[in-house]
């Protein structure tokens, strides 16, 4: 990305960079600023840095560290940088792990009539979950099914022996490269345990093990508690299909009390949703002199209420901050991860009322108001009426934007099914129709956090829209597809205007837009299960691996999201990191999670900063898997499959009794 | 853009449904809510509801509940910006326009609306297709002789463009349906079915062109014959909607031809059938629709120059046509098989009693004949025949080949009735010495000479035998003393051949056929034929599957070793059981050729009679395709036959050909004829004086007469008191179970 005149650009945001820019002249700090100030650490940056014990911290630099460079203890560079990824990997698995718990205890809460505010809003997606994973479901009671359900899942994170529930539902194929490499993980928990215990001082000092490990502990997280994630989510709080909504930080209003969630579990979220509705809430809110309450998102948390219920989001990571500067917010309310300790600085020179509701999140200088999903709905009431009071407090000091970008969100894997045949006829067999005309060259998931050391969001704008001039479909999660809401390109009409021909004539036939916005970070798992369901639907490859698809996080920032990477370079995906690499001190470790991943699991972690060159390996990936599956060569504007015509004769040899394949259900029928 | 398309099926969908709900609603108050309704001779209620959701329709009130679910099905329009996806919901209005327009129908029929009597021309349309017509088309859906199937809706141009298109489609042995309606180039409303008419073109099922009604909302009779299918051949269960919607893409070679302008109901009928994998070709500008994945192709495409269409059509649906016509001046096919000529239109005829007449055919040796000659033996041939009116006449045909037996003399001669019938404007009724042709004076004026029956017999008998025949001479004799001199010869022939054809029994032949040809349409069905048992559909006895073996080596009709016998009397051999598995998808194990109790044989639904037991009567009751009155049984054909087809094995009641009912193997094991304790009028005479010599052989005599019919009983109690008063020998015989 080249940087336009003088002053770097921070933001690739237009109302970002307007709220900035106002706030950089008052010399307010933000996470730009912070990170303009402070370069990272090189040695750190590049995995060089080793401190899990006190005879250090050592640091391997010098141009023979690879070969030459020993800790005190004497680990290696390859040893030392794997250990360090392998401990990131720990902690994103965790992450996801405590948000999937949490997920199933909620369930369980809701099973066992202690929830009350909540209920099983997907009776029919609970069902197919419960016949995933081996609970008998048929004929039962709902409550009981989703109580076995989520006791299954909960067993889940305590497992010590055996597998987790969901690796059953990966392809044959895949399952037999993990079976094959040991990286099934047994429990979640364990198996992040285990992470963080290989790789102290004087534990596993061979590279490869430890990476092997490494996607031992990422598959857990993938195939485990985000999956048990996603799946909870839609049981209790349904299954998404398209919504309308609007993204940008205009989204907020002038004469309304503005309440931000922000943050990841969707639980207190969706408990907001309610309870903003109510007639009693806007009157209160009413008396305060406001004509409303306005309830919009930020980071994952947008992401599940825009799927589900439409509600704006004012942006990823990085707005959180300039979010704030609008002076318009009542209450930011947080939960868990990407909470910037920074929100309750930047709070103070305004009104807004940071509201922490988790145990595991908690700030000076912030309200606390502990979520329990017992009592969900007062918890909720309290605090909006909280941000109601707030609102007399509002000042006129704020940047305001005004524009806002509609998004079509909400595409789930049952609704990607569902609309690619209607509930006759879901299937997948449109797209690996399409993939294999070569009117789609290939799908990306685009995913991941926004940085400010780049442009933040100008990685993923480039991409995506490189991509689908090329005939890339994109799928994007988490704050990619934040990025590119708040840029306007989640629309249909981006593919009439931006799309190649192929990708637009598939668009234009289902009426999607060319980048599909399929929710938040733990939501990566749809693509999982998507990328299964076109193995078995025939055509393209029998397993993860090999499908003409590549994974890009062009932004990355957490350790959620080196997990992410490595449970989909596990399971076949080829996968591409943007900015510099956090194992790049070793040339040996580039080589095993690139060259040795691929070859034993079809998948890889690249880490490349330059996005041309991001574009340039993705395309190569796609177009090797397409050669791979002898697919036709990919021309644009050029598509059509080899006609067979049938006679009687190969009608009498057409595969008999051939199963259409069972995905994971039609679309939710019960609600939306 | 195709969200025009989505938009158009979403909000016809609604208006459909809302019609349907209209209607019902003043029919109930009318009828009441537990009036019974059912279309004509089908044991499948509405069919598509019922292929789709299980769910039987059999009253208003059940009606109600059915445009229930339909309502769940229907959408919003798609925005005119920022739209939301449309497709999955278009293909959901698509099927519920398909459950509404059935709907409608029938309460059309309870109104006596249908089928529908045109106005201008007084034509009655079709209307709702039954089980029977069905049945009897099955052969004809598997042997290629009806390939695919046309839905043409609205109207051509003009007339000629019209009946362009037909007869191309009739040309390659496609199945037309016609329905809708649309301008023609003048602007006046009209529709294909008038279009024909008024061209003097015959319509019907004979002739492959079937009017189903004048509105869009007709084409669901067609949808409804095609989702029968997978109920009737395939086996699918109701409520197995991917299974069904599966099959109708893999083996359902339909597909829409919309003429003229497009409508919002024409839409949301096609998003119905592309449901079925069924895609349209559309003759005016429409919006088209390409990525594939629905349909096996295109999904909506166009094509404006009518003389493409067809072939156009074909391709996007994935469907090979082989045609091999003779070099005539007429078309051919099996579509012309129907046409009648009558004594107005016919030009000159032969035989049929109005003059001596025969066909007849040889084996000869490589060097005696020459292929391809054809010869006329005759005094002032060319004079006569442009005269018209009635000539004598044999056709002789002499064949030579490696591989010919004389035992396909008599299955070549079988198909010199389709060689000549085939033929546009020419007509052929009977066989051997009872033969009657006529030529058309159409067929006269397009330059038909008699040189031409035998260039058709000539190449059709090269197509149809290919590696049997390699030399096909024909002789034409038009002398009246020449064809009754070689008349007798050839009368002492065909006494010959069914002498030795009667002494072929099971026990004198160590290999028996497999019939695999409606695998393409039931998949998991196979019949074996032997000597003393036919084919269920009666097309096919042992010597036509021995001539198709050597003829096709890899085709449909495979040699089964009967290996060491199991079970003598119930006819069960090692080699049939074993070849079964292989062949049948795993469905069956085992197989006895001459029972009906234990694992008896699976049909594959166009089965010309059905068997069934009578517990009561400690016997078992026939009942012939076409018969729609009650049986014993307490079903109607149409219902027993839902509990036979499908390629699974059913103890107690099975599909047969009629004529294995005179054979000796007929349920030997469970006591044979004797066994027969009701059979329709229409099967008693039909089987007439073979029954009389079979009954004689098992020493009841007067047996047909002790074998109730519809004009007796009906129902259960009183077969069992005719059967008490006669003294039916089955009541005499060992339990059957």
């Amino acid at each position: 990305m080249k940087n336009n005149g003088h002053k770097p650009a921070k933001t690739a945001n237009k109302e970002a960079a307007i709220v900035l820019e106002w706030g950089d002249s008052r010399g307010y700090e933000t996470c730009f600023t912070r990170a303009e100030k402070m370069k990272p650490c090189p040695i750190g940056e590049s995995g060089a840095c080793c401190k899990v014990c006190h005879m250090g911290p050592c640091r391997l630099v010098g141009t023979k560290a690879e070969e030459e460079g020993r800790g005190i203890c004497g680990a290696t560079l390859p040893v030392i940088a794997a250990r360090n990824l392998a401990r990131m990997v720990a902690a994103g698995t965790a992450c996801h792990g405590d948000h999937g718990r949490d997920m199933a205890f909620t369930l369980l809460a809701v099973a066992e009539g202690e929830a009350k505010d909540f209920k099983i809003k997907d009776v029919k997606k609970l069902y197919r979950v419960a016949e995933i994973i081996g609970v008998a479901a048929e004929g039962r009671p709902v409550l009981d099914v989703a109580k076995d359900v989520a006791l299954k899942f909960i067993e889940d994170f305590g497992r010590q022996r055996g597998e987790v529930s969901y690796v059953r539902r990966a392809p044959k194929k895949t399952q037999g490269r993990w079976k094959k490499w040991d990286i099934v993980p047994r429990g979640i928990d364990r198996e992040i345990a285990e992470t963080l215990d290989r790789t102290t001082m004087g534990m596993d000092a061979d590279a490869d093990s430890i990476l092997n490990h490494a996607l031992k502990a990422a598959v857990a997280n993938g195939w485990g508690g985000s999956m048990i994630s996603t799946d909870i989510t839609d049981v209790l709080f349904g299954t998404p299909s398209p919504v309308k909504a609007e993204a940008s930080l205009g989204i907020f209003k002038d004469d309304e009390v503005n309440i931000v969630i922000h943050g990841h579990e969707p639980n207190l979220a969706e408990m907001i949703v309610d309870v903003v509705y109510e007639p009693e809430m806007i009157e209160y809110a009413k008396s305060k002199g406001a004509k409303g309450i306005n309830l919009g998102g930020m980071c994952c948390t947008a992401n599940e209420v825009m799927m589900r219920h439409g509600i704006p989001t004012a942006g990823g990571f990085t707005n959180q901050e300039l979010g704030i500067m609008t002076g318009l917010i009542e209450a930011m309310v947080v939960d868990v991860q990407c909470i910037m300790p920074a929100l309750t600085e930047v709070s103070k020179k305004f009104h807004t009322k940071i509201v922490t509701t988790s145990s595991k999140v908690r700030m000076p200088g912030a309200t606390h108001v502990q979520f329990d999903e017992h009592n969900a709905k007062d918890i909720a009431r309290e605090i909006v009426k909280l941000a109601i009071d707030n609102y007399p407090n509002r000042k006129a000091e704020g940047s305001h934007v005004t524009e806002t970008f509609p998004v079509i969100a909400g595409f789930s894997h049952e609704y990607i099914e569902y609309m690619q045949g209607g509930r006759w006829r879901a299937s997948f067999r449109p797209l690996n129709d399409a993939i294999m005309a070569g009117r789609i060259r290939g799908v990306v998931g685009l995913a991941g956090c926004d940085n400010p050391r780049v442009p933040s969001t100008g990685m993923h704008k480039f991409l995506a829209i490189e991509l689908i001039k090329n005939d890339v479909l994109v799928v994007s999660t988490g704050c990619s597809s934040a990025s590119c809401g708040t840029a306007g390109f989640l629309t249909p009409e981006m593919a009439m205007e931006n799309a190649g021909p192929g990708l637009r004539e598939v668009c234009e036939a289902i009426g999607i837009p060319p980048i599909l916005h399929l929710g938040s970070c733990v939501d990566n798992t749809r693509i999982l299960t998507i990328a299964t369901a076109m193995a078995a639907e025939g055509g393209l490859s029998d397993e993860i691996g090999g499908m003409p698809a590549v994974g890009i996080a062009p932004e990355f920032i957490t350790e959620k999201a080196i997990s992410i990477g490595c449970y989909f370079a596990a399971s076949g995906v080829p996968v591409i990191f943007g900015g510099e690499s956090p194992v790049g001190a070793s040339r040996e470790v580039t080589r095993i999670m690139t060259e040795v991943w691929f070859e034993r699991f079809k998948g890889a972690l690249h880490f490349e900063p330059d996005p041309e060159k991001i574009l340039a390996m993705t395309f190569d990936y796609i177009d090797k898997a397409r050669e791979a599956l002898k697919l036709r060569k990919y021309e644009p504007g050029k598509f059509g499959a080899e006609r067979v015509l049938m006679d009687m004769a190969a009608r009498r040899e057409i595969e008999k009794a051939a199963v259409p394949h069972a995905g994971v259900g039609g679309i939710n029928e019960s609600e939306n | 853009m195709s969200k025009l398309i989505a938009s158009a099926a979403i909000k016809a969908a609604h208006v459909l449904v809302k019609r349907a709900e209209v209607m019902l609603e003043k029919a109930i108050a009318e009828k009441g809510k537990d009036f019974v309704f059912e279309f004509p001779d089908t044991a499948f209620y509405l069919p598509m509801i019922y292929a789709m959701t299980a769910f039987p329709v059999k009253t208003l009130a059940d009606m109600k509940v059915a445009l229930a679910m339909t309502r769940e099905m229907l959408h919003e329009e798609p925005d005119e910006k920022l739209w939301k996806p449309y497709l999955g919901e278009a293909l959901d209005s698509g099927m519920a326009t398909l459950f509404a327009e059935e709907i409608i129908l029938a309460l059309r029929y309870m109104d006596g609306l249908e089928p529908v009597t045109d106005p201008e021309t007084g034509y009655v349309y079709n209307g709702f297709i039954t089980d029977t017509i069905q049945r009897n088309l099955g052969i004809a859906l598997v042997d290629g002789r009806m390939p695919g199937f046309a839905a043409i809706i609205g109207a051509a141009p003009d007339e000629d463009t019209a009946v362009k298109i037909v007869r191309e489609l009739q040309e390659k042995n496609i199945l037309i349906f016609l329905s809708g309606q649309a301008k023609d180039k003048n602007g006046k409303l009209t529709n294909v079915t008038r279009q024909l008419l008024s061209k003097g073109v015959t319509l019907g099922w004979e002739t492959y062109i079937v009017p189903l009604g004048p509105d869009t909302e007709h084409t669901l009779y067609a949808l409804d014959w095609a989702i029968r299918a997978s109920l009737i051949f395939g086996g699918k269960k109701p409520g197995d909607y991917r299974e069904h919607l599966k099959y109708q893409k893999d083996r359902v070679f339909a597909f829409a031809i919309a003429l003229g302008e497009m409508d919002e109901i024409k839409w949301s009928t096609g998003g119905g059938a592309i449901n079925m994998g069924f895609p349209a070709i559309c003759d005016t500008d429409v919006p088209v629709i390409h990525p594939t994945g629905v349909c096996t192709y295109e999904h909506v495409v166009k094509e404006f120059d009518h003389d493409k269409i067809v072939q156009k059509a074909i391709e996007v649906r994935g469907l090979k046509v082989t045609v091999e016509k003779p070099p005539i001046p007429v078309s051919f096919g099996p579509a012309f098989e129907g046409e009648r000529i009558r004594k107005e239109d016919m030009f000159i005829e032969f035989g049929g009693q109005r003059s001596p007449a025969f066909e007849w055919v040889r084996t000869k040796e490589l060097h005696e004949i020459e292929d391809g000659k054809v010869i006329i033996v005759g005094t002032d041939v060319e004079e006569r025949y442009k005269k018209g009116g009635v000539m004598p006449m044999a056709v002789v045909i002499d064949v030579a080949g490696r591989k010919m037996q004389k035992d396909f003399e008599a299955i070549i001669e079988r198909k010199l009735h389709h060689n000549i019938n085939e033929a546009q404007g020419l007509w052929h009724m009977g066989q051997r010495d009872i033969v009657w042709m006529r030529i058309s004076n159409q067929a006269y004026k397009d330059g038909i000479t008699l040189e031409h029956i035998g260039v058709i017999h000539n190449t059709m008998s090269h197509n149809r035998f290919k590696s049997i025949v390699d030399k096909v001479q024909v002789t034409l004799y038009v002398d009246e003393k020449d064809v009754l001199a070689l008349q007798d010869e050839a009368r002492k022939v065909y006494k010959e051949r069914d002498h030795r054809l009667a002494g072929l029994t099971d026990e004198s032949v160590d290999t028996f056929y497999s019939c695999l040809l409606c695998q393409s349409f039931a998949p998991s069905h196979v019949c074996v034929i032997s000597p003393e048992r036919l084919g269920l559909c009666g097309a096919y006895n042992w010597l036509d599957t021995r001539a198709a073996f050597e003829i096709d080596p890899t085709g449909g009709n495979q040699p089964i070793m009967k290996g060491e016998a199991l079970d003598a009397a119930k006819g069960r051999w090692a080699g049939v059981d074993t070849y079964l598995k292989s062949n049948s998808a795993g469905a069956v194990e085992s197989l006895n050729l001459y029972t009906i109790m234990d694992n008896p044989m699976t049909s594959c639904g166009c089965f010309e009679c059905i068997v069934a037991i009578v517990p009561e009567a400690n016997g078992i009751m026939l009942v012939q395709r076409g018969h729609t009155g009650m049986t014993p049984a307490g079903m109607k054909f149409s219902t027993l036959a839902g509990t036979v087809g499908g390629g699974t094995q059913n103890p107690g009641f099975m599909g047969i050909g009629v004529n294995f009912i005179t054979s000796k193997k007929f349920l030997f094991a469970d006591g044979g004829i004797k066994r027969i304790v009701w059979m329709t009028k229409n099967l008693k005479e039909r089987l007439g004086e073979d029954f009389k010599k079979r009954a004689e052989e098992e020493g009841v005599p007067d047996l047909l007469d002790k074998i109730a019919d519809e004009s007796i009983a009906e129902e259960s109690e009183k077969l069992m008191e005719y059967l008490a008063s006669v003294g039916h020998p089955a009541l005499e015989m060992e339990p059957m179970f």
